[in-house]
C-alpha cells in the first residue's frame, strides 16, 4: 500500500500540493484523475522520489520513502514520466535492457534476455528493437519506455498518462497488460489518466485530485459517481451502461 | 570482444607512432630516439586524456557540443598556475615544479572544478544556451584574470608562466609527463570498472536516478575524473580548445553507440592519433615545428560553429 499522509508540495504562499492524504491499494489499478493543472503529475513525481514534499510523508509498502536509497528505490518500483525523453542516442532494445539495470548493474544475463524478448513482443516493439528512440513516432516511443518500466520487473508501477499518444488498439492492448499483471502478479499500479471511460472500465481504485487537494478517493464503482464527476471536471457527466460496463458520456 | 574499428584505430594509432619514432632518424640515434619517445608519450597522453574528458562531461552535461574547455576547465587550470607563481614567485614556483607542483596544482584544479562546475550544471544543465554563455563568461573571466596577474609579475616570474599560454608540443617536463600517466592510469581503471553505470548516467538525471544509479555522487567523480585529465593535458602541452569537440564528433560518427565501452576507447584512440599523425606530418614533412595546435583549433573551431548553426546541439 501507498499510504500519502499530509503531503504538501510547493510555496507556502501559492501550493501546488496541499494536505494531500490517500491511500493506494497494494495489487490493484489505480487511476489517478483530475482536471490539467490539478497536481496528479506532482504527486506522482512525489511519490518516486523526483520531488521533495515541502511537508508530510509518504509509505510504500510499510517504508518511509524518505529514507530510502535510490538503488532500493529501483527494485521497488518503475516510473513512465508523462514528458519522455533521454539525453543519450539509444536503439530501443538498449533502451529496454537499461530496465534490467537495478537487477543486473550492466551484466545481462539469460534471464535478462528473455525478460527483454518478452517485453519487446509483449508492447508489439519486433520491428522497432533496432532503431534509435528519436527516429520513432510519439507512441513507438511511448511504447518503448513502458517496455523499459515492464521489464524493471518492480512491485509498483507508476504511470503517467501512458495512454497519451496510443491508438486505440496500443492502449487496450496496454490496459489489458497492466490489469494482467495485478490479477496474476499482484503488482500495483497507479495511472494517470484522462479517459474517463478507460479509468472506470479497467481500474479498481481512484484518486481524483481538484486544485492540489483530494477531491474524492475509493473504489471505483463507490466513488466515481456522475455527480462527483461533473464537479470534478465542472463538465457535465453522465454514467450509463453499455454491455454490462459502466459507460461515462461526455464528450457531446 | 574488441571491437574492428577499435582495432583498425589501434593499428593505425600503432603505424603512427613507428612513423613518428622512426622516420628520418639520423646522427646520435639512441639520443634522438629517447627525446621522440618522451614527446610521443606526451601526445598520447594528451589526445587520449582530451579525448576522454569530452565524452565524460558530455556524458554528465547531456550534450554533444560542450567540451570542458569551452566550459573554461583549461583557463581555469592556466589561471592556477599564474596564481601559484604569482604567490610563491619565481623562485618559490620553481622549487616546487616537476612532481610536487604538478600534484599540487592538479589538487587545486580538482577542489576548484567541483565548487564551481556543481553548482552550474546543477542549475542550467536543462538550459544548454545558458550553460554556453555560462561557459563562455567564465573561460573570459578565468584569461582576464590570468593576464592581470601576470601584468603585476616580476619579468622573471612572467616569463615562467608565458610559455604556458598557449599549446606547443616541444620542451615536454618529464616528471609531469610521468604524473600524468600516473593520474591517468588510475582514470582508466575506474572507468574499465564503471563505464557500465556511465550508460545509464548518459539517459539523464531523473532516468538514471529512477534505474537506481546515485546520479549526483556519481558526477561529483565523473567531475574530478574530468579536472585531472584536463590538469594532465593541460600541464603537458597548453590549453587546446576545440581538440575534445573534433575528437567525440568523430567517434560519435564511427562508433553510433552509447555504449562508454566502445565510445571511450575511441575517443582516447582518435585524440591520440590526431596529434601524432599530426606532428609527424608537421614536424617531418612539413618542418613546420608549432603550427599543429593552429591547425587543430582551427578545424575544431570551425566544426564548433558548424554544430551550433546546424542546431545538432545535443
Ligand atoms: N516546474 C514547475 N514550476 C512551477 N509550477 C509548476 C511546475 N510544474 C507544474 N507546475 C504547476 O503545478 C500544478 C500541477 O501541475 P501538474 O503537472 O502536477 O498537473 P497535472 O495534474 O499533471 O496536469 P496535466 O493533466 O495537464 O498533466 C500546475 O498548476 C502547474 O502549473
Ligand atoms: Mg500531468
Amino acid at each position: 500500500m501507498i499510504q500519502v499522509s499530509n503531503l504538501s508540495f510547493g510555496p507556502a504562499a501559492n501550493p501546488i500540493l496541499q494536505g494531500i492524504d490517500a491511500e493506494i491499494p497494494a495489487g490493484r489499478v489505480t487511476a489517478l484523475i483530475g482536471p490539467n493543472g490539478a497536481g496528479k503529475s506532482t504527486l506522482l513525481k512525489l511519490i518516486a522520489r523526483q520531488l521533495t514534499a515541502s511537508s508530510g510523508r509518504i509509505r510504500m509498502d510499510g517504508m518511509d520513502l524518505a529514507q530510502t536509497v535510490p538503488a532500493q528505490l529501483a527494485c521497488k518500483m518503475a516510473v513512465v514520466a508523462q514528458h519522455l525523453s533521454v539525453a543519450s542516442r539509444v536503439r530501443v532494445r538498449d533502451l529496454i535492457g537499461f530496465g534490467r539495470w537495478p537487477h543486473s548493474a550492466g551484466r545481462l544475463g539469460v534471464a535478462d534476455h528473455a525478460a527483454i524478448a518478452n517485453a519487446v513482443e509483449l508492447f508489439d516493439l519486433g520491428d522497432l528493437q533496432t532503431r534509435f528512440l528519436d527516429e520513432l513516432s510519439g507512441g513507438q516511443r511511448q511504447r518503448a519506455f513502458i517496455a523499459m518500466a515492464y521489464v524493471q520487473d518492480t512491485d509498483w508501477l507508476l504511470l503517467d498518462e501512458p495512454l497519451n499518444n496510443l491508438d486505440l488498439h496500443h492502449a487496450r492492448n496496454l490496459m489489458a497488460q497492466l490489469r494482467h499483471l495485478t490479477e496474476l502478479q499482484g503488482r500495483g499500479i497507479v495511472i494517470v489518466v484522462h479517459d474517463l471511460n478507460y479509468a472506470i472500465s479497467w481500474s479498481d481504485h481512484v484518486v481524483a485530485l481538484r486544485d492540489g487537494k483530494v477531491a474524492f478517493q475509493g473504489p471505483v464503482a463507490a466513488a466515481a459517481t456522475a455527480e462527483r464527476l461533473s464537479a470534478l471536471y465542472q463538465t457535465p457527466v453522465a454514467i450509463t451502461r453499455l454491455g454490462g460496463q459502466p459507460f461515462a458520456q461526455y464528450h457531446r | 570482444m574488441a571491437d574492428r574499428r577499435l582495432i583498425a584505430l589501434g593499428c593505425l594509432l600503432a603505424a603512427a607512432a613507428a612513423l613518428f619514432l622512426f622516420w628520418g632518424l639520423r646522427g646520435p640515434t639512441a639520443y634522438i630516439l629517447e627525446l621522440r619517445l618522451v614527446k610521443l608519450a606526451a601526445l598520447l597522453a594528451v589526445g587520449a586524456s582530451a579525448g576522454v574528458a569530452t565524452v565524460l562531461f558530455q556524458t554528465i552535461s547531456q550534450n554533444r557540443i560542450l567540451t570542458p574547455s569551452i566550459m573554461g576547465f583549461d583557463a581555469l587550470f592556466l589561471l592556477l598556475q599564474t596564481g601559484l607563481v604569482a604567490g610563491l614567485g619565481a623562485a618559490g614556483a620553481s622549487r616546487i615544479s616537476g612532481l610536487p607542483g604538478f600534484a599540487l596544482e592538479t589538487a587545486v584544479m580538482l577542489g576548484a572544478a567541483l565548487v564551481l562546475f556543481t553548482s552550474l550544471l546543477g542549475r542550467t544543465r536543462h538550459d544548454i544556451q545558458l550553460m554556453v554563455l555560462a561557459g563562455v563568461v567564465l573561460g573570459v573571466m578565468f584569461r582576464t584574470l590570468t593576464v592581470f596577474l601576470q601584468r603585476l609579475m616580476e619579468p622573471s616570474e612572467f616569463t615562467m608562466v608565458e610559455a604556458r599560454m598557449f599549446a606547443q608540443f616541444s620542451g615536454i617536463d618529464r616528471s609531469a609527463l610521468m604524473a600524468g600517466l600516473g593520474l591517468m592510469a588510475l582514470a582508466g581503471l575506474w572507468l574499465v570498472r564503471n563505464h557500465q553505470v556511465l550508460d545509464v548516467a548518459a539517459l539523464g538525471r531523473t532516468p538514471a536516478r529512477s534505474l537506481g544509479v546515485a546520479y549526483d555522487g556519481l558526477q561529483l567523480r565523473v567531475l574530478c575524473l574530468i579536472a585531472a585529465l584536463v590538469s594532465v593535458a593541460t600541464a603537458l602541452v597548453g590549453p587546446l580548445a576545440f581538440l575534445g569537440l573534433l575528437v567525440t564528433s568523430l567517434a560519435h560518427s564511427l562508433m553510433q553507440s552509447h555504449r562508454h565501452a566502445l565510445l571511450l576507447p575511441a575517443a582516447a584512440l582518435i585524440g591520440a592519433l590526431i596529434l601524432v599523425s599530426g606532428q609527424t606530418v608537421f614536424e617531418r614533412l612539413l618542418h613546420l615545428q608549432s603550427t599543429l595546435a593552429v591547425v587543430i583549433e582551427f578545424c575544431g573551431g570551425l566544426l564548433f560553429l558548424v554544430l551550433l548553426v546546424k542546431g545538432k546541439i545535443r
